[in-house]
Protein backbone atom coordinates (compact mmCIF):
# COMPACT_ATOMS: atom_id res chain seq x y z
CA UNK A 1 0.00 0.00 0.00
CA UNK A 2 2.81 2.57 -1.10
CA UNK A 3 1.48 5.83 -0.92
CA UNK A 4 -2.33 5.60 0.24
CA UNK A 5 -1.74 8.14 2.96
CA UNK A 6 -0.82 11.13 -0.01
CA UNK A 7 -3.50 9.54 -2.51
CA UNK A 8 -6.02 9.88 0.30
CA UNK A 9 -5.48 13.36 1.33
CA UNK A 10 -5.07 15.01 -2.23
CA UNK A 11 -8.51 13.18 -3.01
CA UNK A 12 -10.07 14.36 -0.24
CA UNK A 13 -8.29 18.17 -0.24
CA UNK A 14 -9.27 17.79 -3.95
CA UNK A 15 -13.27 18.04 -3.18
CA UNK A 16 -12.89 21.27 -1.07
CA UNK A 17 -10.60 23.47 -3.20
CA UNK A 18 -13.59 23.04 -6.05
CA UNK A 19 -16.93 24.31 -5.37
CA UNK A 20 -18.10 19.96 -5.99
CA UNK A 21 -17.72 19.48 -2.20
CA UNK A 22 -19.99 22.79 -0.99
CA UNK A 23 -22.82 21.77 -3.58
CA UNK A 24 -22.90 18.50 -2.99
CA UNK A 25 -22.97 19.27 0.67
CA UNK A 26 -25.75 21.41 0.46
CA UNK A 27 -27.85 19.80 -2.26
CA UNK A 28 -27.66 16.59 0.31
CA UNK A 29 -28.85 18.20 2.97
CA UNK A 30 -31.53 20.10 1.31
CA UNK A 31 -32.72 17.14 -0.14
CA UNK A 32 -32.80 15.01 2.82
CA UNK A 33 -34.39 17.98 4.87
CA UNK A 34 -36.99 18.33 2.13
CA UNK A 35 -37.43 14.14 1.97
CA UNK A 36 -37.56 13.33 5.74
CA UNK A 37 -39.91 16.62 7.02
CA UNK A 38 -41.80 17.00 3.61
CA UNK A 39 -42.35 13.31 1.90
CA UNK A 40 -41.66 11.22 5.35
CA UNK A 41 -44.24 13.15 7.44
CA UNK A 42 -41.56 13.05 10.17
CA UNK A 43 -43.72 14.79 12.48
CA UNK A 44 -47.28 13.20 11.33
CA UNK A 45 -45.79 10.01 12.14
CA UNK A 46 -45.51 11.00 16.12
CA UNK A 47 -42.54 8.63 16.47
CA UNK A 48 -39.14 9.17 18.14
CA UNK A 49 -37.17 7.54 15.56
CA UNK A 50 -35.53 8.01 12.28
CA UNK A 51 -37.14 6.07 9.90
CA UNK A 52 -38.42 8.73 7.45
CA UNK A 53 -34.83 9.65 7.57
CA UNK A 54 -33.00 6.80 6.55
CA UNK A 55 -35.95 5.38 4.41
CA UNK A 56 -34.84 8.07 1.39
CA UNK A 57 -31.39 7.54 1.86
CA UNK A 58 -31.08 4.53 -1.11
CA UNK A 59 -33.25 7.00 -3.80
CA UNK A 60 -30.88 9.83 -2.35
CA UNK A 61 -27.68 7.91 -3.01
CA UNK A 62 -28.90 6.97 -6.40
CA UNK A 63 -28.13 10.05 -8.19
CA UNK A 64 -26.15 12.24 -5.58
CA UNK A 65 -23.20 9.17 -5.28
CA UNK A 66 -22.68 8.65 -8.97
CA UNK A 67 -22.09 12.35 -8.86
CA UNK A 68 -18.94 11.68 -6.64
CA UNK A 69 -17.70 8.51 -8.17
CA UNK A 70 -17.80 9.88 -11.93
CA UNK A 71 -14.99 11.91 -11.81
CA UNK A 72 -12.80 9.47 -10.03
CA UNK A 73 -11.21 7.55 -12.76
CA UNK A 74 -12.21 9.04 -15.73
CA UNK A 75 -11.59 12.65 -15.20
CA UNK A 76 -7.81 11.03 -14.70
CA UNK A 77 -8.01 9.47 -17.90
CA UNK A 78 -9.13 12.60 -19.50
CA UNK A 79 -6.49 14.46 -18.48
CA UNK A 80 -4.00 12.38 -18.84
CA UNK A 81 -2.54 12.30 -15.46
CA UNK A 82 -3.62 8.63 -14.85
CA UNK A 83 0.25 8.63 -16.52
CA UNK A 84 1.13 10.79 -14.12
CA UNK A 85 -0.39 8.80 -10.60
CA UNK A 86 0.28 5.20 -11.86
CA UNK A 87 3.98 6.14 -12.95
CA UNK A 88 4.71 7.86 -9.27
CA UNK A 89 5.58 5.05 -6.80
CA UNK A 90 2.17 4.25 -5.62
CA UNK A 91 0.76 0.78 -5.72
CA UNK A 92 -2.25 0.07 -7.73
CA UNK A 93 -3.98 -0.84 -4.94
CA UNK A 94 -2.92 1.94 -2.44
CA UNK A 95 -4.26 4.70 -5.69
CA UNK A 96 -7.75 2.28 -5.98
CA UNK A 97 -7.98 2.30 -1.88
CA UNK A 98 -7.18 6.01 -1.48
CA UNK A 99 -9.37 7.05 -4.04
CA UNK A 100 -11.88 5.22 -2.81
CA UNK A 101 -11.76 5.63 0.73
CA UNK A 102 -11.13 9.77 0.27
CA UNK A 103 -14.57 9.54 -1.73
CA UNK A 104 -15.88 7.86 1.66
CA UNK A 105 -14.76 9.82 3.46
CA UNK A 106 -16.51 13.26 1.67
CA UNK A 107 -19.98 11.23 1.87
CA UNK A 108 -19.46 10.36 5.29
CA UNK A 109 -18.69 14.35 6.59
CA UNK A 110 -21.94 14.99 4.15
CA UNK A 111 -23.71 12.39 6.22
CA UNK A 112 -22.17 13.62 9.66
CA UNK A 113 -23.70 17.20 8.75
CA UNK A 114 -27.00 15.74 8.82
CA UNK A 115 -27.01 15.77 12.70
CA UNK A 116 -29.63 18.53 13.43
CA UNK A 117 -32.16 15.75 11.88
CA UNK A 118 -30.74 13.72 14.85
CA UNK A 119 -30.75 16.68 17.61
CA UNK A 120 -34.37 17.18 16.32
CA UNK A 121 -35.73 13.85 16.89
CA UNK A 122 -33.65 13.81 20.64
CA UNK A 123 -35.51 17.14 21.65
CA UNK A 124 -39.13 15.88 20.56
CA UNK A 125 -38.72 12.43 22.37
CA UNK A 126 -36.84 9.70 23.65
CA UNK A 127 -35.54 7.91 20.32
CA UNK A 128 -33.66 4.41 20.79
CA UNK A 129 -29.73 6.01 19.75
CA UNK A 130 -27.82 2.71 19.72
CA UNK A 131 -30.50 2.38 16.26
CA UNK A 132 -29.81 5.73 15.08
CA UNK A 133 -26.14 5.34 15.25
CA UNK A 134 -26.50 1.62 13.38
CA UNK A 135 -28.85 3.67 11.04
CA UNK A 136 -25.92 5.88 10.63
CA UNK A 137 -23.43 2.78 9.75
CA UNK A 138 -25.24 1.36 7.71
CA UNK A 139 -26.40 4.12 4.89
CA UNK A 140 -22.52 4.97 5.42
CA UNK A 141 -21.66 1.33 4.11
CA UNK A 142 -24.32 1.42 1.51
CA UNK A 143 -23.00 4.89 0.42
CA UNK A 144 -19.78 3.03 0.15
CA UNK A 145 -21.06 0.17 -2.02
CA UNK A 146 -22.89 2.67 -4.26
CA UNK A 147 -19.00 4.30 -4.48
CA UNK A 148 -16.85 0.99 -5.08
CA UNK A 149 -19.69 0.89 -7.94
CA UNK A 150 -19.33 4.30 -9.12
CA UNK A 151 -15.33 3.86 -8.78
CA UNK A 152 -15.27 0.66 -11.17
CA UNK A 153 -17.23 2.25 -13.38
CA UNK A 154 -15.24 5.24 -13.99
CA UNK A 155 -12.03 3.20 -14.49
CA UNK A 156 -13.93 2.23 -17.64
CA UNK A 157 -13.87 5.65 -19.49
CA UNK A 158 -12.81 8.30 -20.40
CA UNK A 159 -16.14 9.96 -19.87
CA UNK A 160 -17.70 11.78 -16.60
CA UNK A 161 -21.45 11.77 -18.53
CA UNK A 162 -20.77 7.99 -19.38
CA UNK A 163 -19.35 6.57 -16.09
CA UNK A 164 -22.47 8.58 -14.22
CA UNK A 165 -25.32 7.15 -16.28
CA UNK A 166 -23.94 3.80 -16.48
CA UNK A 167 -23.48 4.07 -12.40
CA UNK A 168 -27.20 5.13 -12.52
CA UNK A 169 -28.11 2.55 -13.90
CA UNK A 170 -26.26 -0.24 -12.16
CA UNK A 171 -27.20 1.21 -9.00
CA UNK A 172 -30.77 1.20 -10.01
CA UNK A 173 -30.67 -2.34 -11.07
CA UNK A 174 -29.02 -2.88 -7.42
CA UNK A 175 -32.02 -1.25 -5.59
CA UNK A 176 -34.83 -2.64 -7.75
CA UNK A 177 -33.67 -6.45 -6.91
CA UNK A 178 -35.85 -5.81 -3.67
CA UNK A 179 -38.36 -3.33 -4.52
CA UNK A 180 -41.33 -5.38 -3.86
CA UNK A 181 -43.01 -4.65 -6.97
CA UNK A 182 -39.65 -6.50 -8.51
CA UNK A 183 -39.84 -8.83 -6.58
CA UNK A 184 -43.49 -10.07 -6.81
CA UNK A 185 -43.34 -9.82 -10.64
CA UNK A 186 -40.28 -12.26 -10.06
CA UNK A 187 -42.05 -14.62 -7.79
CA UNK A 188 -44.81 -15.28 -10.37
CA UNK A 189 -42.33 -17.44 -12.62
CA UNK A 190 -38.87 -17.80 -11.58
CA UNK A 191 -38.09 -20.31 -9.32
CA UNK A 192 -37.51 -19.50 -5.31
CA UNK A 193 -33.72 -20.14 -5.36
CA UNK A 194 -33.38 -17.19 -8.04
CA UNK A 195 -35.66 -14.86 -6.40
CA UNK A 196 -33.75 -15.07 -3.31
CA UNK A 197 -30.35 -14.87 -4.67
CA UNK A 198 -31.08 -11.76 -6.49
CA UNK A 199 -32.87 -10.46 -3.16
CA UNK A 200 -30.05 -11.06 -1.33
CA UNK A 201 -28.33 -8.31 -3.43
CA UNK A 202 -30.67 -5.85 -2.95
CA UNK A 203 -29.46 -2.59 -0.96
CA UNK A 204 -33.28 -2.28 -0.08
CA UNK A 205 -33.86 -4.71 1.95
CA UNK A 206 -30.35 -5.14 3.38
CA UNK A 207 -30.43 -1.41 4.06
CA UNK A 208 -34.31 -1.71 4.99
CA UNK A 209 -33.38 -3.99 8.38
CA UNK A 210 -29.99 -2.00 9.50
CA UNK A 211 -32.21 1.14 9.27
CA UNK A 212 -34.77 -0.41 11.59
CA UNK A 213 -31.74 -1.34 13.62
CA UNK A 214 -31.94 -4.84 13.13
CA UNK A 215 -28.23 -5.73 13.42
CA UNK A 216 -27.11 -8.46 11.51
CA UNK A 217 -23.57 -9.44 10.42
CA UNK A 218 -24.57 -10.66 6.94
CA UNK A 219 -25.80 -7.27 5.79
CA UNK A 220 -22.95 -5.46 7.20
CA UNK A 221 -20.40 -8.69 5.22
CA UNK A 222 -22.91 -8.18 1.89
CA UNK A 223 -21.68 -4.40 1.43
CA UNK A 224 -17.88 -4.77 3.14
CA UNK A 225 -17.00 -7.63 0.46
CA UNK A 226 -19.44 -5.55 -2.43
CA UNK A 227 -16.75 -2.86 -1.79
CA UNK A 228 -14.01 -5.10 -1.51
CA UNK A 229 -14.78 -6.59 -4.74
CA UNK A 230 -15.43 -3.75 -6.74
CA UNK A 231 -12.94 -2.12 -5.86
CA UNK A 232 -10.75 -5.18 -6.75
CA UNK A 233 -12.08 -4.99 -10.40
CA UNK A 234 -11.23 -1.53 -10.55
CA UNK A 235 -7.55 -2.74 -9.93
CA UNK A 236 -7.79 -5.24 -12.63
CA UNK A 237 -9.28 -3.04 -14.90
CA UNK A 238 -6.87 0.08 -14.46
CA UNK A 239 -4.15 -2.74 -15.18
CA UNK A 240 -5.76 -4.20 -17.93
CA UNK A 241 -7.31 -0.93 -20.04
CA UNK A 242 -4.78 2.03 -19.44
CA UNK A 243 -4.83 4.03 -22.70
CA UNK B 1 30.20 2.28 -16.01
CA UNK B 2 27.01 1.55 -14.72
CA UNK B 3 23.93 0.64 -16.80
CA UNK B 4 20.74 2.63 -15.45
CA UNK B 5 18.36 1.55 -18.51
CA UNK B 6 18.41 -1.12 -20.27
CA UNK B 7 15.90 -2.33 -23.31
CA UNK B 8 15.66 -5.94 -24.68
CA UNK B 9 13.63 -6.59 -27.87
CA UNK B 10 10.90 -4.59 -26.62
CA UNK B 11 7.88 -4.63 -28.61
CA UNK B 12 4.42 -3.18 -28.34
CA UNK B 13 1.25 -3.79 -30.19
CA UNK B 14 -2.03 -2.11 -30.09
CA UNK B 15 -4.59 -4.42 -30.97
CA UNK B 16 -3.98 -7.48 -32.17
CA UNK B 17 -0.94 -8.62 -34.55
CA UNK B 18 -3.83 -10.60 -36.84
CA UNK B 19 -6.47 -7.72 -37.02
CA UNK B 20 -5.69 -4.84 -38.12
CA UNK B 21 -3.18 -3.50 -35.04
CA UNK B 22 -0.18 -1.16 -34.83
CA UNK B 23 2.94 -2.15 -34.12
CA UNK B 24 3.91 0.80 -32.31
CA UNK B 25 7.25 -0.12 -30.69
CA UNK B 26 9.40 -3.35 -32.96
CA UNK B 27 11.82 -4.38 -30.88
CA UNK B 28 13.78 -1.87 -30.05
CA UNK B 29 17.00 -2.74 -27.94
CA UNK B 30 19.69 -0.12 -26.97
CA UNK B 31 21.12 0.68 -23.15
CA UNK B 32 21.56 3.74 -21.04
CA UNK B 33 25.07 4.39 -18.63
CA UNK B 34 26.01 6.92 -16.41
CA UNK B 35 26.02 10.29 -17.46
CA UNK B 36 24.73 9.97 -20.86
CA UNK B 37 21.96 11.66 -22.23
CA UNK B 38 20.11 10.00 -24.71
CA UNK B 39 18.01 12.22 -27.22
CA UNK B 40 15.28 9.83 -28.81
CA UNK B 41 14.54 10.97 -32.15
CA UNK B 42 12.00 10.12 -34.27
CA UNK B 43 8.74 12.02 -37.02
CA UNK B 44 5.59 12.10 -35.29
CA UNK B 45 4.14 8.13 -34.90
CA UNK B 46 7.72 6.76 -34.63
CA UNK B 47 6.90 4.94 -31.34
CA UNK B 48 8.98 7.44 -28.96
CA UNK B 49 6.21 8.02 -26.06
CA UNK B 50 5.26 4.37 -26.05
CA UNK B 51 8.49 3.26 -25.84
CA UNK B 52 8.86 5.59 -22.98
CA UNK B 53 5.70 4.72 -21.43
CA UNK B 54 6.79 0.95 -21.44
CA UNK B 55 10.11 2.23 -19.88
CA UNK B 56 8.39 4.00 -16.88
CA UNK B 57 5.62 1.15 -16.18
CA UNK B 58 2.73 2.44 -17.57
CA UNK B 59 2.65 0.27 -20.21
CA UNK B 60 3.23 -3.04 -20.20
CA UNK B 61 5.64 -4.08 -23.08
CA UNK B 62 3.76 -7.10 -25.83
CA UNK B 63 6.86 -8.72 -25.51
CA UNK B 64 10.89 -8.28 -24.75
CA UNK B 65 11.93 -6.31 -21.43
CA UNK B 66 12.60 -3.02 -20.25
CA UNK B 67 15.15 -2.69 -17.43
CA UNK B 68 15.80 0.20 -15.03
CA UNK B 69 18.23 0.04 -12.62
CA UNK B 70 18.64 -3.60 -12.13
CA UNK B 71 15.03 -3.97 -11.80
CA UNK B 72 12.50 -5.23 -14.39
CA UNK B 73 9.54 -3.23 -14.80
CA UNK B 74 7.01 -5.71 -15.09
CA UNK B 75 8.63 -7.60 -11.91
CA UNK B 76 9.53 -4.88 -9.17
CA UNK B 77 7.17 -1.90 -10.75
CA UNK B 78 7.67 0.04 -7.86
CA UNK B 79 11.57 0.09 -7.23
CA UNK B 80 11.79 1.09 -10.66
CA UNK B 81 9.50 4.03 -10.33
CA UNK B 82 11.03 5.40 -7.36
CA UNK B 83 14.27 5.94 -9.38
CA UNK B 84 12.67 7.78 -12.24
CA UNK B 85 11.66 11.04 -12.38
CA UNK B 86 9.33 10.66 -15.56
CA UNK B 87 7.81 13.69 -17.67
CA UNK B 88 5.06 12.22 -19.26
CA UNK B 89 3.98 13.59 -22.86
CA UNK B 90 1.73 17.02 -22.53
CA UNK B 91 3.24 17.63 -19.15
CA UNK B 92 -0.11 16.33 -17.24
CA UNK B 93 -0.92 18.02 -14.07
CA UNK B 94 -3.95 17.93 -11.81
CA UNK B 95 -5.62 21.21 -13.25
CA UNK B 96 -7.39 22.32 -9.73
CA UNK B 97 -4.11 21.90 -7.57
CA UNK B 98 -1.77 24.76 -7.13
CA UNK B 99 1.58 23.72 -7.95
CA UNK B 100 2.75 24.26 -4.39
CA UNK B 101 -0.17 21.57 -3.72
CA UNK B 102 0.98 19.48 -7.09
CA UNK B 103 4.67 19.73 -5.63
CA UNK B 104 3.73 18.89 -1.97
CA UNK B 105 2.04 15.77 -2.65
CA UNK B 106 4.78 13.91 -5.24
CA UNK B 107 6.98 14.68 -2.31
CA UNK B 108 4.67 13.05 -0.02
CA UNK B 109 4.49 9.84 -2.66
CA UNK B 110 8.21 9.54 -3.05
CA UNK B 111 8.58 9.16 0.63
CA UNK B 112 9.95 12.82 1.16
CA UNK B 113 9.55 14.09 4.68
CA UNK B 114 10.22 17.62 6.84
CA UNK B 115 13.41 19.26 6.10
CA UNK B 116 14.38 17.33 3.40
CA UNK B 117 10.60 17.88 1.35
CA UNK B 118 10.91 21.45 1.41
CA UNK B 119 14.62 21.41 0.39
CA UNK B 120 13.22 19.36 -2.89
CA UNK B 121 10.47 21.70 -3.44
CA UNK B 122 12.29 24.80 -2.88
CA UNK B 123 15.57 23.58 -5.31
CA UNK B 124 13.13 22.19 -7.75
CA UNK B 125 10.90 25.41 -7.94
CA UNK B 126 13.94 27.51 -8.18
CA UNK B 127 15.72 25.34 -10.68
CA UNK B 128 12.11 25.92 -13.33
CA UNK B 129 11.56 28.81 -12.12
CA UNK B 130 7.91 28.82 -10.78
CA UNK B 131 8.41 30.56 -7.52
CA UNK B 132 6.06 33.47 -8.70
CA UNK B 133 3.07 30.82 -9.54
CA UNK B 134 3.22 28.58 -7.07
CA UNK B 135 0.03 29.75 -5.44
CA UNK B 136 -1.84 29.83 -8.55
CA UNK B 137 -4.45 26.96 -9.86
CA UNK B 138 -2.43 24.94 -12.89
CA UNK B 139 -5.38 25.24 -14.86
CA UNK B 140 -4.96 29.24 -15.05
CA UNK B 141 -1.03 28.64 -15.63
CA UNK B 142 0.44 29.35 -19.28
CA UNK B 143 1.07 26.40 -21.37
CA UNK B 144 5.16 27.26 -20.32
CA UNK B 145 4.28 27.56 -17.02
CA UNK B 146 2.52 24.16 -16.54
CA UNK B 147 5.70 22.18 -18.86
CA UNK B 148 8.10 23.56 -16.30
CA UNK B 149 5.68 22.33 -13.24
CA UNK B 150 5.97 19.10 -14.75
CA UNK B 151 9.75 19.43 -14.75
CA UNK B 152 9.37 20.59 -11.42
CA UNK B 153 7.57 17.17 -10.50
CA UNK B 154 10.62 15.12 -12.72
CA UNK B 155 13.37 16.64 -11.34
CA UNK B 156 12.24 16.92 -7.62
CA UNK B 157 13.77 13.78 -5.76
CA UNK B 158 17.00 13.79 -8.14
CA UNK B 159 16.34 11.02 -9.89
CA UNK B 160 18.93 8.34 -11.19
CA UNK B 161 16.78 8.11 -14.16
CA UNK B 162 15.00 11.09 -15.81
CA UNK B 163 12.60 10.77 -18.40
CA UNK B 164 11.28 13.43 -20.30
CA UNK B 165 9.02 13.44 -23.35
CA UNK B 166 9.15 16.61 -25.13
CA UNK B 167 10.77 18.58 -21.87
CA UNK B 168 10.95 22.19 -24.18
CA UNK B 169 7.78 22.26 -26.34
CA UNK B 170 5.88 25.16 -25.61
CA UNK B 171 8.46 27.18 -23.92
CA UNK B 172 10.32 30.52 -24.65
CA UNK B 173 13.76 30.58 -26.15
CA UNK B 174 15.30 31.73 -22.65
CA UNK B 175 13.14 28.86 -20.79
CA UNK B 176 14.18 26.43 -23.51
CA UNK B 177 18.17 27.47 -22.54
CA UNK B 178 17.51 27.38 -18.79
CA UNK B 179 15.99 23.42 -19.39
CA UNK B 180 19.33 23.02 -21.74
CA UNK B 181 21.42 24.18 -18.89
CA UNK B 182 19.35 22.01 -16.22
CA UNK B 183 19.59 18.83 -18.47
CA UNK B 184 23.13 18.98 -18.91
CA UNK B 185 24.03 19.99 -14.93
CA UNK B 186 20.97 16.80 -14.10
CA UNK B 187 23.34 14.47 -16.12
CA UNK B 188 26.60 15.09 -14.77
CA UNK B 189 25.78 15.68 -11.34
CA UNK B 190 28.19 13.58 -9.76
CA UNK B 191 27.82 15.29 -6.36
CA UNK B 192 25.99 15.03 -3.54
CA UNK B 193 27.37 11.42 -3.45
CA UNK B 194 24.92 10.32 -6.43
CA UNK B 195 26.63 8.11 -8.52
CA UNK B 196 25.67 10.28 -11.35
CA UNK B 197 22.62 9.59 -13.09
CA UNK B 198 21.20 8.70 -17.60
CA UNK B 199 18.88 11.28 -18.59
CA UNK B 200 16.46 9.99 -22.10
CA UNK B 201 14.81 12.82 -23.60
CA UNK B 202 12.17 13.24 -26.71
CA UNK B 203 12.81 16.24 -28.70
CA UNK B 204 12.05 17.29 -32.30
CA UNK B 205 13.97 20.53 -31.65
CA UNK B 206 17.30 18.77 -33.34
CA UNK B 207 19.73 21.71 -32.39
CA UNK B 208 18.48 20.96 -28.56
CA UNK B 209 20.20 17.45 -29.86
CA UNK B 210 23.27 18.93 -30.55
CA UNK B 211 23.11 21.33 -27.70
CA UNK B 212 22.92 18.53 -25.03
CA UNK B 213 22.73 15.08 -25.73
CA UNK B 214 25.97 12.75 -25.77
CA UNK B 215 23.74 10.02 -27.98
CA UNK B 216 21.46 10.33 -30.75
CA UNK B 217 18.29 6.90 -31.36
CA UNK B 218 16.92 8.13 -34.28
CA UNK B 219 13.69 5.62 -34.49
CA UNK B 220 10.98 5.36 -37.78
CA UNK B 221 8.22 2.86 -37.73
CA UNK B 222 9.07 1.53 -34.27
CA UNK B 223 12.44 0.83 -35.22
CA UNK B 224 15.83 2.30 -34.37
CA UNK B 225 17.36 2.85 -37.72
CA UNK B 226 20.61 5.37 -36.05
CA UNK B 227 22.22 4.90 -32.56
CA UNK B 228 25.36 7.11 -32.55
CA UNK B 229 26.66 10.36 -31.26
CA UNK B 230 25.80 13.47 -32.17
CA UNK B 231 28.56 14.16 -34.71
CA UNK B 232 28.47 10.61 -35.88
CA UNK B 233 24.86 11.68 -36.78
CA UNK B 234 25.96 14.86 -38.37
CA UNK B 235 28.75 13.20 -40.11
CA UNK B 236 25.82 11.10 -42.32
CA UNK B 237 25.04 14.46 -43.75
CA UNK B 238 25.82 15.18 -47.51
CA UNK B 239 26.64 18.63 -45.48
CA UNK B 240 29.17 16.92 -43.61
CA UNK B 241 32.46 18.76 -43.82
CA UNK B 242 31.14 20.78 -47.04
CA UNK B 243 32.34 24.68 -47.55
CA UNK B 244 29.86 27.80 -47.52
CA UNK B 245 31.29 30.74 -49.07
CA UNK B 246 30.53 34.20 -49.89
CA UNK B 247 32.92 35.71 -52.17
CA UNK B 248 33.20 38.75 -54.64
CA UNK B 249 35.11 37.30 -57.94
CA UNK B 250 35.69 39.31 -60.88
CA UNK B 251 33.85 40.20 -63.60
CA UNK B 252 33.10 36.99 -66.01
CA UNK B 253 35.00 34.35 -63.69
CA UNK B 254 32.75 30.75 -63.68
CA UNK B 255 33.72 29.90 -60.17
CA UNK B 256 31.07 27.02 -59.80
CA UNK B 257 33.08 25.54 -62.19
CA UNK B 258 36.80 25.93 -60.51
CA UNK B 259 35.32 25.01 -57.36
CA UNK B 260 33.90 21.53 -59.17
CA UNK B 261 37.18 20.87 -60.68
CA UNK B 262 38.41 20.40 -57.09
CA UNK B 263 38.75 15.96 -57.13
CA UNK B 264 37.10 15.89 -54.03
CA UNK B 265 34.10 18.32 -54.62
CA UNK B 266 31.12 16.72 -55.48
CA UNK B 267 28.94 19.69 -56.05
CA UNK B 268 28.34 23.04 -55.56
CA UNK B 269 24.71 24.39 -54.46
CA UNK B 270 23.63 27.99 -55.43
CA UNK B 271 23.30 29.94 -52.70
CA UNK B 272 21.78 33.07 -54.73
CA UNK B 273 23.65 36.92 -54.89
CA UNK B 274 23.76 39.91 -53.42
CA UNK B 275 24.48 43.01 -54.21
CA UNK B 276 27.25 44.98 -52.14
CA UNK B 277 29.53 48.04 -52.70
CA UNK B 278 32.47 46.46 -54.10
CA UNK B 279 30.37 44.17 -56.40
CA UNK B 280 28.02 41.36 -56.82
CA UNK B 281 28.58 38.70 -53.65
CA UNK B 282 27.84 35.11 -54.86
CA UNK B 283 27.15 32.59 -51.96
CA UNK B 284 27.55 28.96 -52.41
CA UNK B 285 27.80 25.55 -50.61
CA UNK B 286 30.20 23.38 -52.03
CA UNK B 287 29.82 19.77 -51.21
CA UNK B 288 32.53 17.55 -50.39
CA UNK B 289 32.61 13.81 -52.31
CA UNK B 290 31.88 11.15 -49.65
CA UNK B 291 32.12 13.88 -46.54
CA UNK B 292 36.35 14.51 -47.00
CA UNK B 293 37.68 17.69 -45.83
CA UNK B 294 37.89 19.41 -48.77
CA UNK B 295 38.29 23.36 -46.45
CA UNK B 296 42.00 22.85 -47.11
CA UNK B 297 41.87 22.99 -51.17
CA UNK B 298 39.18 25.34 -51.68
CA UNK B 299 41.01 28.03 -49.81
CA UNK B 300 43.91 27.26 -51.95
CA UNK B 301 41.96 27.38 -54.95
CA UNK B 302 40.43 30.99 -53.62
CA UNK B 303 43.70 32.33 -52.51
CA UNK B 304 45.67 31.26 -56.11
CA UNK B 305 42.94 33.18 -58.04
CA UNK B 306 43.01 35.85 -55.86
CA UNK B 307 39.12 36.02 -54.98
CA UNK B 308 37.48 38.16 -52.57
CA UNK B 309 36.41 36.13 -49.74
CA UNK B 310 33.70 37.73 -47.47
CA UNK B 311 32.59 34.73 -45.77
CA UNK B 312 33.70 31.00 -44.93
CA UNK B 313 32.63 28.42 -43.18
CA UNK B 314 33.70 24.67 -42.73
CA UNK B 315 29.66 22.69 -41.75
CA UNK B 316 29.59 19.86 -39.77
CA UNK B 317 26.58 18.56 -41.12
CA UNK B 318 22.67 19.51 -41.02
CA UNK B 319 20.67 17.53 -38.92
CA UNK B 320 17.54 17.57 -40.02
CA UNK B 321 19.04 16.21 -43.55
CA UNK B 322 20.27 13.28 -41.97
CA UNK B 323 16.97 13.04 -40.53
CA UNK B 324 14.98 13.34 -43.29
CA UNK B 325 17.51 10.84 -45.12
CA UNK B 326 17.13 7.80 -42.36
CA UNK B 327 13.56 8.08 -41.77
CA UNK B 328 12.58 8.41 -45.29
CA UNK B 329 14.20 6.20 -47.55
CA UNK B 330 13.93 2.97 -45.94
CA UNK B 331 10.46 1.78 -46.46
N1 LIG C 1 -3.45 3.99 -27.01
C1 LIG C 1 -3.18 3.75 -28.27
N2 LIG C 1 -3.99 2.97 -29.01
C2 LIG C 1 -3.71 2.70 -30.29
N3 LIG C 1 -2.64 3.16 -30.93
C3 LIG C 1 -1.79 3.94 -30.27
C4 LIG C 1 -2.01 4.28 -28.90
N4 LIG C 1 -1.00 5.07 -28.51
C5 LIG C 1 -0.19 5.23 -29.56
N5 LIG C 1 -0.66 4.55 -30.62
C6 LIG C 1 -0.03 4.46 -31.95
O1 LIG C 1 1.31 4.06 -31.78
C7 LIG C 1 2.16 4.74 -32.67
C8 LIG C 1 3.28 5.41 -31.92
O2 LIG C 1 2.77 6.46 -31.14
P1 LIG C 1 3.67 7.35 -30.19
O3 LIG C 1 2.76 8.22 -29.41
O4 LIG C 1 4.59 6.48 -29.44
O5 LIG C 1 4.48 8.22 -31.25
P2 LIG C 1 5.57 9.34 -30.98
O6 LIG C 1 6.83 8.85 -31.57
O7 LIG C 1 5.59 9.73 -29.56
O8 LIG C 1 5.01 10.52 -31.88
P3 LIG C 1 4.99 12.11 -31.61
O9 LIG C 1 6.26 12.63 -32.14
O10 LIG C 1 3.85 12.57 -32.46
O11 LIG C 1 4.78 12.33 -30.17
C9 LIG C 1 1.27 5.69 -33.47
O12 LIG C 1 0.97 5.09 -34.69
C10 LIG C 1 0.03 5.80 -32.62
O13 LIG C 1 -1.09 6.03 -33.42
MG1 LIG D 1 5.20 11.43 -28.52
Amino acid sequence: MHGLGPVFRRELAGYFVTPVAYVFIVIFLILTGIFTFELGNFFERNQSDLRAFFDFHPWLYLFLIPAVSMRLWAEERKTGTLELLMTLPVSRAAAVAGKFLAAWAFTGVALVLTFPVWITVNYLGRPDNGAIFFGYIGSLLMAGGFLAIGACISACTKSQVIAFILTVVVCFLFLLAGFSPVTNFLQGWAPPIIVDTIQSFSFLTRFDSIAKGVIDARDMVFFASLIVVCLFINGVVLESKKS
Amino acid sequence: MQTFIELKQLTKWFGSPNSGGIKAVDSISFKVETGEVLGFLGPNGAGKSTTMKMVTGFLAPTSGSATVCGHDVQAEPLAVKKRIGYLPEGAPAYMDMTPEAFLEFCAQVRGLKGEAKKQAIKKAVDRTHIGGVLRQPVETLSKGFKRRVGLAQAILHEPDVLIMDEPTDGLDPNQKHEVRLLIREMAKAHAEGKGGRAVVLSTHILEEVEAVCSRVVLIARGRIVADCTPAEFMSKSRYHNAVTLALIPPPGVMIFEELKRIPSVESVEDNGTNKTADGTQVRCTVIARHGKAIAHEVSHLVKAKGWQVDMMRVEAGRLDDVFRELTTSSR
